[in-house]
C-alpha cells in the first residue's frame, strides 16, 4: 500500500515534469525569449502576495466543482452538469443576497444554502431522468447546462438587474451576505473554511458512510450492487443531487466571497475544469484540492506569462492536455514500477 | 506412448512471474510437455496454473525464464505470437461474440472474403468441414447466444484449431459442463490426441485427470512439485502433492440433513418468464423448499435455471406466478427486500453479480451487511469491524490473499468464488440459493463448501442447489428435480434413490414425468404431513 502511494506520487511528479518540458519546447518554438517567458510562467504565481492570493483564490471554485464531479463519477454517473449547477448556485445566492434581510452571519449562511439547494435541484433533473427512464445523464446534464445558464441570465436580467448601471450586472449584494475577506490585498475569503469542511465531508461521506459505500459499489459494478441489495436507483439519484449541492454551494461561495454584484455574462467554465480535476484526483476528495491548486497555478502562471512576454496563454492548454494525458495513462512508467517490485521480492527471497 | 528421450514439444524453463502487487505467482517453474500427450496441470486455488498458461499464451509477461517450442527458443509477448507458434487457449471465461453465429465466431479474425465482403457460405463450409474432421459436432448457423455452454466450448476449440494450434490449452474446461458434455469433450480431446495434437488440461476434478491425462504436473504455491505418469500415481498421491500433506480424499461426504417435514420457507408458484425475443424460458415452474432440506435442481445449463434463480432473488421480474418466502409474499420485491427476508444467493457467474472486481476483498465481503451492526455504526462505517470480519472470513474460508484491502481482481478464479461464498454463508441466511457454488474450487475447498451447506440446513436453512455437477446435486440434495426447457420434468422425493443414468434421460429431455404428478408430489407432500405449516403464503 505504502509503496503504491509513493509510486503514484513519483509517477505524477514525473508526468508533470515531462509535460512542463514539452511546454518549454513549445515556448521555445513560439517565443523570442523563451527562458524569460517560461520563468514568468513558473514563478509568476509566487511573485507577489496578490498573485499568490489570485492563484489560491482561483483554486477555490475549482475544488468545489472537482468534488462535485468526483461524487458523481464515483457512482459511475457521467454527469457533467457541474457547470450549470455552479452557475445556478451563484444566481440563487445572488438572489438571497439581494432580496433577503437578515443579520450578518446568518444572511451569508442562508445565501449559501440557497446556492446548494439550487444546485441540488439542477442535479436532481438528470438524476431523475436517468433513474426513471434510463436517459443518458451525459447528454441530459450537458444540455441542461445551457438551460441553467439561460435561466440564470433570465433571473438576473429581469428580476435582479441594476438598471442604473450601463453593463448587465445585478443589484449589489447586501453587505450582510458577504463572506468576509481577510489578508488584503488578496481576495482570500471565509469561503475557504466552507471549502475545507466540504472536502472533509465529501471524503468522510464517500469512504466512511454506508451511502458513500453504496455510491462506490454502484459505480464499480452496478449488477453487483443490485444483487447485494443496494438500492441502485436511489443511489443514482442521490449521488447526483448531492453532487449538484456541492457545485451549487461552490457557485454561492464564489459569488459571496469574491464579487459584490453578479456580473457573469457567460458560464465561467469551472464545471468542465472540475471534470479534469476529478480525473487527476482519481475521484478522491482529499486529492481534489491538490489537483485544483495545480490547475489554478497553471492558469495564473499563464496569465502572468501572457502579460509580460510574447507567449499567449493558450499555450497553457497544450501543457494542460499533456499533463492530463500522462497522469491518467495507467501504463506510464509501469515497467519501471514492475522492476521496483521485482527487486523488492528478490531482496526478500535472498534474506529468507 | 510418449518416448522419454524425444525433445518436448513445449518446455517452459525457470519461469518466474511476479504480479505488480509483489505476489510471486510462479517461481522458477519448469514445465515440459511431450508431443501428442494429454498433460494435466493441477493444484489448489491460487497455485499459479492460470498464470503459467497466461505466460505461455502471451497474456502475461514472465519476469524470468525461457519458453522452447519444438526445441526452439521463442519469445511470446502476445497471443498473436502464441498462435503463430501453434499455441491455442480456451479460457475459463469464453471469449465469443454472442450475437454472431457459430461459423462467424469460428472464423472471426480470419474471415474468408469474396472481394470486399465477408463470405458467409465459405465460412460455414470451413466450419462444417473442420467440425467433421475433428468430430466436434456443432450447428454452424446457430447464433452463439442460443447454444449451450458445451457447444460454446467446442466453438472455442474449433477456433483454436482453425488457427493451426497443435498445442491446445484448456483452463478448467469441465467446470461448466454436464457429465454428458464432459464425456463428449473427452472423446473429442482423445481424438485430437490421436491426430497428433498436444493438450494441456487444467482441472480440479481428479477423476477427470485420471481418466483423461497421460501425465500430470502438480503445482503448489507457485512452484512445480512434480510431474508423473498418470497411470503410476493414485488420486490420493496427487492430492498429497497438491496440498503438501496427507489428505483424506474420501472424507465421508457430509450426510444430507434428514428431511424431516418442516415448514416451507421458499415457495414458488407457476413462475413464468419470457426472454426478450419472446421465448418462454420459464413455463409455470412451481417448487417448494422446506426448512432443513436441500432441494437440488439438475439440468443441462441453459434450461431456465438461471432465469428461475434470478426471479427468486428479485434480480429480474417474473411475467407470471408468485414467490413466497417464509410465508410472506415476495413477488416483485427488490433484491434488497428479498435479502432482508433472509435470502442468500451464490450467483452462477461470479464476475457479473458476485463481486465488484475493482473493489477490495473487504468491501466485497460486507456488501450485504453494511447497513447492520457491527459494520454500521449509526451513519458511519466501522472500518475496524470490517477489517476484523474480513480477516475472520478470509481465514475461515481459506481465501488466498495478501491482505483484506487487496483488490478482488488480483485473486485467482477459485479464490474469487470463495469470497462470494464466504459473504453469502456468513449472514445466517434462512434461504440459500446456490447456483454452481463450487465452480472452479479445488477439492479441499469444495468439501468445505458442501459441509457449510449441510451445516446451514442443520441450523434450519432451506437450500436450493442448482448444479451441473451431478455428483454434487445427487450427493447433497434431499429432494431432487430436473429442469428441461424451462420446465420441471421430473421430481424425486428421495434423491438418494436415483441413478445418474436415469437423471441423464430426463436432463436430455428423453423422458418426463406427468406434470400433475410432479406437482402433487412436490407441493402436496408437505401438506399431507401432520405438523405442517406448508400452506404458508396461500391463506
Ligand atoms: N493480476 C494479478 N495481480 C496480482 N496477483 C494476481 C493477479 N492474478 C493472479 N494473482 C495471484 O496469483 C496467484 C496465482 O493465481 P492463478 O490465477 O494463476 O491461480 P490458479 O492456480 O489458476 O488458481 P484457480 O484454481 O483458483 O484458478 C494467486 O494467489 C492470485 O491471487
Ligand atoms: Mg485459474
Amino acid at each position: 500500500m505504502k509503496r503504491d502511494s509513493l509510486f503514484e506520487v513519483v509517477r505524477t511528479g514525473l508526468a508533470i515534469g515531462l509535460a512542463l518540458l514539452i511546454g518549454f519546447i513549445v515556448t521555445v518554438l513560439v517565443s523570442k525569449s523563451p527562458l524569460e517567458a517560461f520563468k514568468y510562467f513558473l514563478t509568476g504565481p509566487f511573485t507577489s502576495t496578490r498573485r499568490l492570493g489570485a492563484f489560491i483564490e482561483a483554486a477555490v471554485p475549482l475544488t468545489f466543482t472537482g468534488l462535485a464531479v468526483s461524487l458523481v463519477f464515483s457512482a459511475g454517473q457521467f454527469n457533467i452538469g457541474a457547470e450549470g449547477q455552479f452557475f445556478i448556485g451563484a444566481v440563487a445566492a445572488t438572489f438571497a443576497g439581494i432580496r433577503l434581510d437578515l443579520p450578518p452571519f446568518i444572511h451569508a449562511l442562508v445565501a449559501l444554502i440557497f446556492g446548494a439547494v439550487a444546485g441540488s435541484v439542477a442535479g436532481f433533473v438528470p438524476g431523475y431522468l436517468k433513474s426513471r427512464w434510463n436517459a443518458s445523464e451525459l447528454v441530459s446534464s450537458l444540455m441542461l447546462n445551457y438551460v441553467f445558464l439561460k435561466l440564470g441570465m433570465y433571473v438576473i436580467t429581469y428580476h435582479l438587474r441594476d438598471i442604473n448601471v450601463g453593463a448587465l450586472v445585478s443589484l449589489p449584494l447586501k453587505e450582510t451576505s458577504w463572506l468576509p475577506q481577510f489578508l488584503p490585498p488578496t481576495r482570500l475569503h471565509a469561503g475557504i473554511v466552507v471549502l475545507v469542511l466540504c472536502v472533509i465531508f465529501c471524503h468522510w461521506f464517500l469512504f466512511r458512510t454506508g451511502w458513500g459505500y453504496e455510491i462506490r459499489m454502484t459505480g464499480l459494478n452496478l449488477n453487483f450492487a443490485r444483487y447485494s441489495g443496494i438500492p441502485v436507483t436511489s443511489v443514482i439519484l442521490y449521488s447526483q443531487v448531492l453532487s449538484g449541492a456541492v457545485a451549487g454551494l461552490g457557485g454561492a461561495v464564489e459569488m459571496l466571497g469574491i464579487y459584490r454584484r453578479f456580473q457573469w455574462l457567460a458560464s465561467p467554465g469551472y464545471g468542465f475544469d472540475g471534470v479534469i480535476i476529478a480525473i487527476l484526483a482519481r475521484n478522491n476528495p482529499l486529492l481534489v484540492p491538490v489537483g485544483a491548486i495545480f490547475l489554478a497555478y497553471l492558469r495564473v502562471g499563464a496569465d502572468v506569462m501572457a502579460m509580460y512576454s510574447d507567449v499567449t496563454s493558450e499555450m497553457v492548454s497544450v501543457i494542460q492536455a499533456v499533463i492530463i494525458l500522462l497522469v491518467t495513462a495507467q501504463a506510464f512508467l509501469s515497467g519501471y514500477r514492475h522492476r521496483l517490485v521485482l527487486r523488492e521480492v528478490k531482496r526478500h527471497e535472498s534474506a529468507s | 506412448m510418449v518416448a522419454r528421450e524425444e525433445t518436448p514439444i513445449l518446455a517452459m524453463i525457470g519461469i518466474t512471474k511476479v504480479y505488480p502487487n509483489g505476489l510471486v505467482a510462479n517461481s522458477k517453474v519448469d514445465f515440459q510437455v511431450q508431443r501428442g500427450e494429454i498433460h494435466a496441470l493441477v493444484g489448489e486455488n491460487g497455485a499459479g496454473k492460470t498464470t503459467l498458461m497466461k505466460v505461455l499464451f502471451g497474456l502475461e509477461k514472465a519476469d524470468e525464464g525461457d519458453i522452447f517450442i519444438r526445441g526452439q527458443k521463442v519469445k511470446i509477448s502476445s497471443p498473436h505470437d502464441a498462435i503463430r507458434h501453434g499455441v491455442g487457449m480456451v479460457h475459463q471465461h469464453f471469449m465469443l461474440a454472442p450475437s454472431l453465429t457459430v461459423a462467424e465466431n469460428i472464423v472471426l479474425g480470419a474471415e474468408p472474403r469474396r472481394g470486399l465482403w465477408f463470405d458467409r457460405k465459405k465460412a460455414e463450409e470451413i466450419s462444417r468441414s473442420l467440425s467433421e474432421e475433428y468430430g466436434l459436432h456443432v450447428d454452424v448457423r446457430a447464433p452463439i447466444k442460443d447454444v449451450p455452454v458445451g457447444v460454446k466450448q467446442k466453438v472455442e476449440i474449433l477456433k483454436a484449431l482453425l488457427r493451426g494450434s497443435d498445442i491446445l490449452v484448456l483452463d478448467e474446461p469441465t467446470a461448466v459442463l454436464t457429465p454428458q458434455e464432459t464425456g463428449e469433450l473427452f472423446l473429442a480431446l482423445k481424438a485430437l490426441k490421436e491426430k497428433g495434437h498436444t493438450i494441456i488440461f487444467i482441472s480440479h476434478k481428479l477423476r477427470e485427470v485420471k481418466e483423461l491425462s497421460d501425465r500430470v504436473t502438480v503445482m503448489r504455491g507457485g512452484r512445480v512439485v512434480g510431474t508423473r505418469k498418470t497411470a503410476e500415481i493414485s488420486s490420493e498421491e496427487i492430492s498429497r502433492m497438491m496440498v503438501g500433506r496427507d489428505v483424506e480424499l474420501r472424507i465421508s461426504r457430509p450426510t444430507a440433513a434428514s428431511g424431516k417435514a418442516k415448514k416451507v420457507v421458499l415457495l414458488a408458484k407457476n413462475l413464468q418468464k419470457y426472454s426478450r425475443d419472446g421465448k418462454e424460458v420459464l413455463k409455470k415452474v412451481s417448487l417448494q423448499v422446506r426448512s432443513g432440506e436441500i432441494l437440488g435442481i439438475a439440468g443441462v445449463e441453459g434450461n431456465g435455471q438461471v432465469e428461475l434463480v434470478e426471479v427468486l432473488c428479485g434480480l429480474s421480474p417474473a411475467d407470471g406466478g408468485q414467490v413466497f418466502i417464509a410465508g410472506k409474499d415476495a413477488t416483485g420485491k427488490s433484491p434488497g427486500d428479498i435479502r432482508n427476508m433472509g435470502v442468500s444467493h451464490i450467483p452462477q457467474d461470479r464476475m457479473i453479480y458476485g463481486v465488484a472486481a475493482e473493489a477490495s476483498i473487504e468491501e466485497n465481503l460486507v456488501s450485504t451487511r453494511y447497513r447492520t451492526s457491527p459494520v454500521s455504526r449509526g451513519i458511519s462505517l466501522d472500518l475496524k469491524a470490517i477489517r476484523q470480519i474480513s480477516r475472520h472470513l478470509i481465514e475461515r474460508f481459506t481465501i488466498k490473499a495478501t491482505s483484506p484491502s487487496q483488490s478482488v481482481s488480483t485473486l485467482s478464479g477459485g479464490n474469487i468464488q470463495k469470497v462470494v461464498v464466504a459473504r453469502e454463508f456468513s449472514t445466517n441466511p434462512q434461504v440459500i440459493i446456490a447456483d454452481q457454488p463450487t465452480r472452479g474450487i479445488d477439492v479441499g475447498a469444495t468439501e468445505a463448501i458442501h459441509r457449510y451447506l449441510v451445516e446451514a440446513t442443520e441450523k434450519g436453512a432451506a437450500v436450493l442447489l442448482v448444479s451441473a455437477d451431478l455428483a454434487e446435486v445427487m450427493g447433497l440434495s434431499n429432494r431432487l428435480c430436473v429442469m428441461y426447457e424451462g420446465e420441471i420434468v421430473a421430481f424425486f422425493p428421495e434423491a438418494s434413490e436415483v441413478t445418474e443414468e436415469e437423471l441423464g434421460l430426463y436432463m436430455l429431455g428423453l423422458k418426463r414425468q406427468d406434470p400433475r404428478e410432479i406437482e402433487a408430489a412436490m407441493m402436496g407432500e408437505a401438506e399431507s404431513r401432520p405438523a405442517s405449516e406448508a400452506e404458508t403464503g396461500e391463506g
